[in-house]
C-alpha cells in the first residue's frame, strides 16, 4: 500500500481495527423476521443478496457477498426482486441505471421493497436512493434516504482518488480505505440519518433504518467491513 | 486527497480499473457532436466516445485520421454528464497528453485512427487517465496491459457493421485464457515467449482464469443481437461505433442495444429489443476490403 495511506491508517490506531461497527437496529420488524429464520444458534443464516445488475460493477459486489458466505442473485426484473432478502445497488452510471429500472418497473417497486428489506447503495446507488440531486432537478430519485447528493462532485476521472477515511465503531472510529470514482458528495443529511463514515469530516457513509448508502466503493478496496455492516442489517445476530 | 506526486502505481491502477469496472454491463457509443451525445445519453449509454468522424466515414473517406479537435470534445463533455472518452493515435503520446489535459474520462489508443508509431504503443502508466486498447488475441491483450491499459476491447473490424471479426477476437482471447489455466507452471515461460506477453501477467492469468482488467467488445456491432452475442461470449460491455448513427433511426436503435446488453441472456427480451428498429447500417463483407485497408492489423 502507498506509504502515505499506510501512515494515515496507523494514525487512527486509537480504536481497534478489528472491531466491526454495529448499528442499533434491534427492535425493527425486519430483524425480528430475520431472527425467526435463524433456526439454531450454530447454523449460520445465509442471506440471498440481490445485486441490481442492469449496469455497473455488480460483479465485484458478488465476490464480496460470496466471500462472506452468502449467496448473490442478479436482479434485472421484478420477478428476480421477489427472490431476494435485500438489494445492493452498485456503482455505474445513475442515468443509465435509472432508465433501465423504470423500464423494468423496478423504480416503482423499490419503495414497497424497502419497507421490509434492506438496501445498500454505492455511488450511483446512493444518488438514486437519496432525496434530491443538487443542480439536476429533472433527475428523479427514490427518496428512500433523507440526504441530497451532488453528482460527479469532485470532477471528472482525473479527480478520482483513493484515501483513508474513518467509520464509526462503538464510541470511536476506525480507519477505512475509501476509493472514489467520479464520486458524488453528500451535500445535505436529514435529521433521521446517521452518519457512519467520513472523509476529512465530510459524510461518506450514511444510514437511515435499513437503508445504507455511501459515496465510495467498498467493493473496490477489498475490505469487507461495509458489506458486513449491511449484512448485519439483514441477518440478526443470534446472540 | 493525495496529490499527484503522492500517488503510487497501485493507487493509480486501482482508480483507473475502478472506472472500467463502473462501465460494465453497458453500452459506450461513438458520437461526433453534442446532439448525438444527448441522444446517446437519453438512450441509456454508460459513456460516449467523442470523435471527429465515425469509423464507417473514416473508412469511406480515407486520409489520415487523427485525434478530434478539442473544441469538439469539450462540446460533447458539456452536453452530457456520463463519462466521455476520446481516441488518440497508436503511439501518439502527445495526443494522449492533450486528451488528459482536457480531462476526458478515458483514452482509447485506437487502431481506428492512423497509427503514429508502427512499433510502439503509449506508455500508459505515465498517465492518470485510464486507457482502453484493442486486441485480437491473448498475447496482444497482455502486452497492452503490460503497458498500463486499464481496459481491453476486441478490435473487430471497425466501421463494417460486420460482427465476424469481433467474434473471432473474443474467442481467441477467451480460448487463450482457458488454455493458460490448464498449463503446468513449468510451461508458462515458453508460453509467455510464444505469446509475446509479459511472464508475470501470463502467470496471473493462468492462476486466476481471467484478465486482470475488464474486457469489452468492439468493432462491428450493429444490432441488439450482435451486442447480446458478444456479451454471451464473455464481453463485459460493448462499444458501438458506426452502428447507431449510421442506421435509419439512431435513437430507437441505441435504446434497443442498451436493452439487449442488459438482458443479453433473455431471448424474449431480445425479441423485444430487435423488433421494429428500421434499417441497420448497410455493412461490409470483410473479404471485400483490401488487406491494406484492414484496421485490425495496425
Amino acid at each position: 500500500m502507498n506509504p502515505i495511506l499506510t501512515q494515515k491508517l496507523r494514525a487512527h490506531e486509537r480504536a481497534s481495527a478489528a472491531e466491526v461497527i454495529r448499528p442499533d437496529v434491534g427492535g425493527s420488524p425486519l430483524l425480528r423476521r430475520c431472527k425467526q429464520s435463524v433456526t439454531t444458534e450454530t447454523q449460520e443464516y445465509r442471506a440471498t443478496v440481490g445485486l441490481l445488475a442492469l449496469q455497473g460493477d455488480f460483479g465485484l459486489h458478488r465476490q464480496m457477498i460470496e466471500a462472506l458466505g452468502h449467496s448473490a442473485v442478479e436482479v434485472r426484473t421484478l420477478s428476480d426482486l421477489e427472490r431476494v432478502d435485500c438489494l445492493i445497488m452498485p456503482g455505474g452510471e445513475s442515468t443509465t441505471i435509472r432508465k433501465l429500472m423504470k423500464q423494468e418497473g423496478l423504480f416503482a417497486a423499490l419503495p414497497q421493497f424497502a419497507r421490509t428489506k434492506p438496501i445498500m447503495g454505492t455511488c450511483a446507488g446512493l444518488i438514486l436512493l437519496g432525496k434530491a440531486i443538487k443542480g439536476s432537478p429533472g433527475e428523479d430519485t427514490l427518496g428512500l434516504i433523507d440526504c441530497d447528493t451532488s453528482r460527479n462532485a469532485y470532477g471528472s476521472q482525473y479527480q478520482s482518488f483513493r484515501d483513508v477515511g474513518e467509520i464509526r465503531a462503538g464510541n470511536g472510529a476506525v480507519p477505512l480505505e475509501m476509493v472514489f470514482i467520479r464520486a458524488p458528495r453528500i451535500v445535505r443529511v436529514g435529521d433521521n440519518v446517521e452518519v457512519l463514515g467520513r472523509l476529512n469530516g465530510e459524510p461518506t457513509l450514511v444510514r437511515q433504518g435499513t437503508i445504507l448508502a455511501m459515496t465510495f466503493h467498498p467493493e473496490l478496496s477489498g475490505d469487507a467491513r461495509v458489506h458486513q455492516l449491511f449484512l448485519s442489517l439483514v441477518v440478526a445476530d443470534p446472540n | 486527497m493525495l496529490k499527484e506526486q503522492q500517488m503510487n502505481a497501485e493507487d493509480k491502477r486501482k482508480i483507473k480499473i475502478g472506472l472500467a469496472e463502473m462501465l460494465k454491463g453497458g453500452v459506450i457509443m461513438d458520437v461526433t457532436n453534442a446532439d448525438q451525445a444527448r441522444i446517446a445519453e437519453d438512450a441509456g449509454a454508460c459513456a460516449v466516445m467523442a470523435l471527429e468522424r465515425v469509423p464507417a466515414d473514416i473508412r469511406a473517406e480515407g486520409g489520415v485520421a487523427r485525434m478530434a479537435d478539442p473544441a469538439r470534445i469539450l462540446e460533447i463533455k458539456d452536453a452530457v454528464t456520463i463519462p466521455v472518452m476520446a481516441k488518440c493515435r497508436i503511439g501518439h503520446f502527445a495526443e494522449a497528453q492533450i486528451l488528459e489535459a482536457l480531462e476526458v474520462d478515458f483514452i482509447d489508443e485506437s487502431e481506428v485512427l492512423t497509427p503514429a508509431d508502427e512499433a510502439h504503443h503509449v506508455d500508459k502508466d505515465q498517465f492518470r487517465i485510464p486507457f482502453v486498447c484493442g486486441c485480437r488475441d491473448l498475447g496482444e491483450a497482455l502486452r497492452r496491459i503490460g503497458e498500463g491499459a486499464a481496459m481491453l476491447r476486441t478490435k473487430g473490424e471497425a466501421g463494417t457493421g460486420n460482427i465476424v471479426e469481433a467474434v473471432r477476437h473474443m474467442r481467441a482471447v477467451q480460448g487463450g485464457i482457458r488454455r493458460l489455466s490448464v498449463l503446468p507452471r513449468e510451461e508458462l515461460m515458453t508460453e509467455a515467449k510464444n505469446l509475446g506477453a509479459p511472464y508475470d501477467l501470463v502467470c496471473w492469468v493462468a492462476e486466476n482464469g481471467k484478465l486482470p482488467v475488464p474486457n469489452f467488445a468492439a468493432g462491428g456491432i450493429a444490432t441488439p443481437a450482435d451486442a447480446a452475442l458478444m456479451m454471451q461470449l464473455g464481453a463485459e460491455s460493448v462499444f458501438v461505433g458506426s452502428g447507431i448513427f449510421k442506421s435509419a433511426d439512431p435513437a430507437v436503435r441505441a435504446k434497443a442495444i442498451v436493452l439487449a446488453t442488459t438482458h443479453y441472456n433473455d431471448p424474449k427480451r431480445l425479441v423485444e429489443a430487435s423488433t421494429g428498429l428500421g434499417v441497420p447500417m448497410r455493412g461490409l463483407e470483410i473479404g471485400s476490403i483490401p488487406v491494406e485497408q484492414l484496421l485490425q492489423v495496425r
